[in-house]
């Protein structure tokens, strides 16, 4: 039989890939005597308890809630902000339009751990900790300037004399936006969608500094399983599957527009 | 109804695109605009929708102002050189569009909608969407959708500068049908002469933001105001030289002597000439020879181009049938003298080709 190299290189680099992953699920089905005990490649003792801890403790699945209500929030809010913004960007020249759209990016440069201290402290003075809105806005100055940046490349990529044949037709400027524009950047919509909720789905320090009962998101109540007893193996590795799995289902819807989201819109 | 544009002005950044111009379009007229690229016919397209505002002047729409008004209030249609249609909506929708934004009832879209795309040829591509339609298909919806509005002035920017042959020859001959049913004001913008000659009705010429002449196409062909114009109703554009008139003896710039132009009083003046007036053999017993070298012969089938060079001048030939002639030849080329144009030295037409006959 002839060998085939290629074939085997792939194989060994999925494994690679896959195999951080499959521990985690391999972890999830195990009793915390086995995790710590013996070393097993799969489950001698196959259990669902890990998950019927996080489906039936308020405080497990009561960190989804909070996360995925904030990163919703997040989400629509960056992307009504961005889509107006966008389309400014790429319709129209005014004073220093060049200048705000480069520094627009300045939010991005510095690491989320250097806003953390001034938001905890506005937020706290002006009541809003712990709230979902809290980590919600704080997740919008990383997502829109970079939704912006996605949805001004989309844009662009529209001739502006779609928007004229719209006006001369009888459209005013709303019911065009909604019924002839939105319709022609709806990847770019899906893309910067994509790339708010991974932001502020994957986000730890913010949504942990900014929260701490009512709002506290999923991530940081991983962070936070240590207990006398020491740390709770299954159920931790059983919240990380679980943790996966948005992230996995958002990747796969936009999935064929990625890459040009990536290139902010401009492939 | 009647478009009147008064000292419209436009520039930006202290740059002029528009110089003062002044043009009354009357109802129910076919109006050509003529230059090359960039000489201003998008701009001033532009101003007359509505799109740009002039930095000065005023439109006036039926004698009332419109300058400032904005484009949706606004009695027009527009189509672009580039195929611009809904791509998000079905050819139906994309052609329904602007009949639903007034509110028409269902059955008055729905015939609407059926009578252009009949005229049109898209009656069996009204499920498709735009973009899985070929190009001309594409421009007709777009014509479409123009003509089932019911504007009272059509801009059409180059509608076929970007169709292949076939497709433009068709469509052009489907443009002047639009135009008769509609009873609109018609604004045609092209690079090409033939296109302007076709189409007949007025034809303004247009040079670097200016408008050169405005006048029935004809009369601009045949009696051109000056060498400018001249050039740009001509394609490929006239051919000039330099003669001096003394006595009944005119001596052309290249030496050549010849006794015509009787009624011109003596000067130095600018001819200029038709490429397609230019000939490889004496027809005319009158016919002025010159020399020039052949430097490029195009040939597309029936006819030939040369690419000569008279003297300090690039002229260009055509002539009919395929000539194999040897490149960097000295050639003989004749001109019947009443198919010069006489234009003083700032390009004033002084005397028009006796050929073309009186100005009517």
């Amino acid at each position: 039989m002839k060998f085939n190299k290629s074939a085997l290189v792939m194989i060994l680099y999925i494994l690679f890939l896959m195999l951080p992953i499959y521990w985690l699920i391999n972890m999830s089905l195990k009793t915390n005597q086995e995790i710590l005990s013996t070393f097993s490649l799969w489950p001698n003792q196959l259990t669902l308890d890990n998950y019927m801890v996080i489906f039936t403790d308020p405080s497990w699945y009561g960190g989804y809630i909070n996360s995925i209500t904030y990163v919703i929030m997040n989400t629509v809010i960056s992307l009504s902000v961005a889509l107006p913004a966008a389309y400014a960007f790429s319709r129209y020249t005014f004073m220093g339009d060049k200048h705000l759209f480069f520094w627009l990016l300045t939010n991005r440069m510095a690491p989320p751990a250097v806003f953390a201290l001034p938001f905890f402290q506005l937020y706290s003075s002006v009541g809003l900790f712990d709230t979902h809105i809290a980590v919600a806005l704080a997740h919008t100055l990383f997502n829109v300037p970079l939704a912006v940046w996605i949805l001004e490349g989309f844009m662009r990529g529209v001739p502006k004399e779609i928007d004229e044949t719209a006006y001369i037709d009888g459209y005013g400027f709303f019911t065009f936006f909604r019924k002839i524009f939105m319709p022609l950047i709806a990847s770019g919509i899906g893309v910067a969608a994509f790339f708010c909720f991974m932001f502020s789905w994957v986000e730890l320090l913010l949504s942990r500094t900014l929260t701490s009962v009512d709002a506290k998101s999923i991530a940081a109540t991983m962070t936070r399983t240590a207990s006398a007893s020491g740390l709770d193996w299954g159920v931790l590795a059983a919240a990380g599957v679980l943790t996966i799995i948005p992230g996995a289902l958002v990747i796969y819807f936009v999935r064929n527009h990625i890459a040009k989201g990536f290139a902010l819109g401009r492939v | 109804m009647s478009l009147i544009l008064e000292d419209i002005t436009l520039s930006s950044d202290g740059q002029p695109h528009i110089y003062q111009t002044n043009l009354t379009l009357e109802k129910a007229t076919m109006n050509v605009l003529l230059g090359a690229t960039l000489s201003g016919k998008t701009t001033l397209m532009r101003l007359m929708a509505g799109l740009d505002k002039p930095t000065s002047g005023r439109i006036l729409w039926n004698g009332e102002d419109v300058t400032g008004k904005r484009v949706q209030d606004r009695d027009i249609a527009m189509v672009y050189q580039q195929f611009i249609n809904y791509p998000s909506l079905s050819v139906y929708e994309n052609i329904a569009s602007p009949l639903r934004l007034m509110n028409k009832s269902r059955s008055e879209i729905d015939d609407a909608v059926k009578e252009a795309a009949d005229l049109m040829k898209l009656s069996n591509f009204l499920d498709r969407k735009p973009l899985e339609l070929s190009g001309g298909q594409q421009q007709r919806c777009a014509l479409a959708r123009a003509l089932v509005k019911g504007a009272g002035l059509v801009l059409l920017d180059e509608p076929l500068a970007n169709l292949d042959y076939k497709l433009r020859e068709e469509l052009r001959a489907e443009i002047p049908k639009i135009f008769e049913q509609s009873g609109a004001i018609f604004v045609y913008a092209t690079t090409e002469p033939e296109e302007a000659l076709l189409l007949g009705g007025n034809t303004a010429t247009l040079s670097q933001g200016r408008i050169t002449q405005f006048n029935k196409t004809p009369d601009v062909y045949h009696h051109p105001k000056d060498a400018t114009t001249a050039r740009i109703f001509s394609n490929p554009p006239m051919n000039f030289l330099n003669l001096n008139k003394k006595g009944t003896e005119v001596t052309f710039s290249d030496g050549t002597v010849a006794s015509m132009l009787n009624s011109l009083a003596d000067g130095e003046y600018l001819a200029g000439f038709r490429p397609n007036h230019l000939e490889l053999h004496k027809h005319h017993e009158n016919a002025i020879k010159f020399s020039a070298k052949l430097n490029v012969t195009e040939i597309t089938g029936s006819e030939t181009f040369l690419h000569l060079q008279h003297d300090d001048q690039a002229w260009v030939g055509l002539v009919h049938g395929v000539h194999d002639l040897n490149l960097g030849e000295d050639l003989s080329v004749y001109l019947d003298p009443s198919h010069i144009y006489t234009f003083s030295q700032e390009g004033e037409l002084v005397l028009p080709a006796s050929y073309a006959g009186e100005k009517r």
